[in-house]
């Protein structure tokens, strides 16, 4: 038991310190790869969650096509590093300070909204989730494929060359 | 048994990491980044809750998520990349046709 609680903290550091290191990186290359650090990381937090096939899912999807499609937009743009403007008056006097209330509100209330119960039930199997998605969910997910085809021929229209 | 509150609080926090990065981040590419990291912040939200309620709903949204989130990504890339040649900068403070 005590295991698992040192497990979760020891990835739940991993995630928030990828985290920040994408926000404090200045080149993007290095913030895609902060990203892939947090991507694993939740990954393993969903392997002790018991749902393995949305960790399979995170790594395959996210780490391996989305985050490389970020990777490779970086090169083909040859992005550099970022360029730093000041911030506005307001942004500094108001924002920040309004900001970070927000995230110790939004800390507060959870961790006091939430009761503390263990997980109490086991794993799910993938063959229980798979038959909800393809007898609940069929039309949902039969939309979804008509969004990513959507997706595809706008990316393709958005991106071509204008001759 | 980890708290389910734990992973809710850990959520919480990189989905707020993930507005300040939105906010405060001047490349157009790093804001992005920014915007799927606030989704894997919901997801583990939604995984947490799955488990805690032994519900599978949880798990098909997270599913659902991360399929809209490859398609917002393919589109939000290519509409980057027309910025770009547009453009010739990704900072956004660059794309201010709209500011007063």
């Amino acid at each position: 038991m005590t295991v698992e609680l040192a497990l979760f903290f020891v990835l739940a550091a991993i995630a928030v310190a990828g985290a920040l290191s994408l926000i404090l990186q200045r080149h993007p290359i290095h913030s895609a790869l902060s990203l892939i650090v947090v991507m694993v990381a939740l990954a393993a937090l969903y392997l002790l969650l018991g749902a393995e096939f949305i960790a399979a899912v995170q790594i395959i999807v996210y780490a391996g096509a989305i985050v490389v499609l970020f990777v490779l937009v970086i090169m083909l743009l040859n992005a550099g590093v970022e360029e730093r403007t000041d911030l506005s008056r307001m942004a500094r006097y108001v924002g920040l300070p309004l900001g970070i209330l927000l995230l110790f509100l939004l800390a507060y209330w959870v961790a006091h909204a939430v009761p503390p119960r263990a997980a109490a039930v086991g794993a799910v199997p993938t063959r229980k989730l798979a038959m909800m998605l393809f007898q609940d969910f069929v039309f949902p997910f039969e939309l979804t494929s008509i969004l990513i085809l959507v997706a595809i021929l706008g990316a393709l229209v958005l991106a071509r060359k204008e001759s | 048994m980890v708290p389910i509150s734990y992973y809710v609080v850990l959520s919480a926090v990189l989905f707020g990491l993930g507005v300040v990065g939105f906010v405060f981040k001047r490349n157009i590419i790093t804001i992005f980044m920014a915007i799927e990291l606030m989704l894997n912040a919901v997801n583990l939200a939604f995984v947490a809750f799955s488990r805690a309620y032994g519900q599978l709903q949880g798990q098909v949204f997270v599913f659902f998520v991360i399929v809209v989130a490859a398609a917002e990504t393919a589109v939000g890339l290519a509409i980057i990349i027309l910025i770009s040649r547009n453009r010739q900068s990704l900072n956004v403070e660059r794309v201010d046709l709209l500011k007063l």
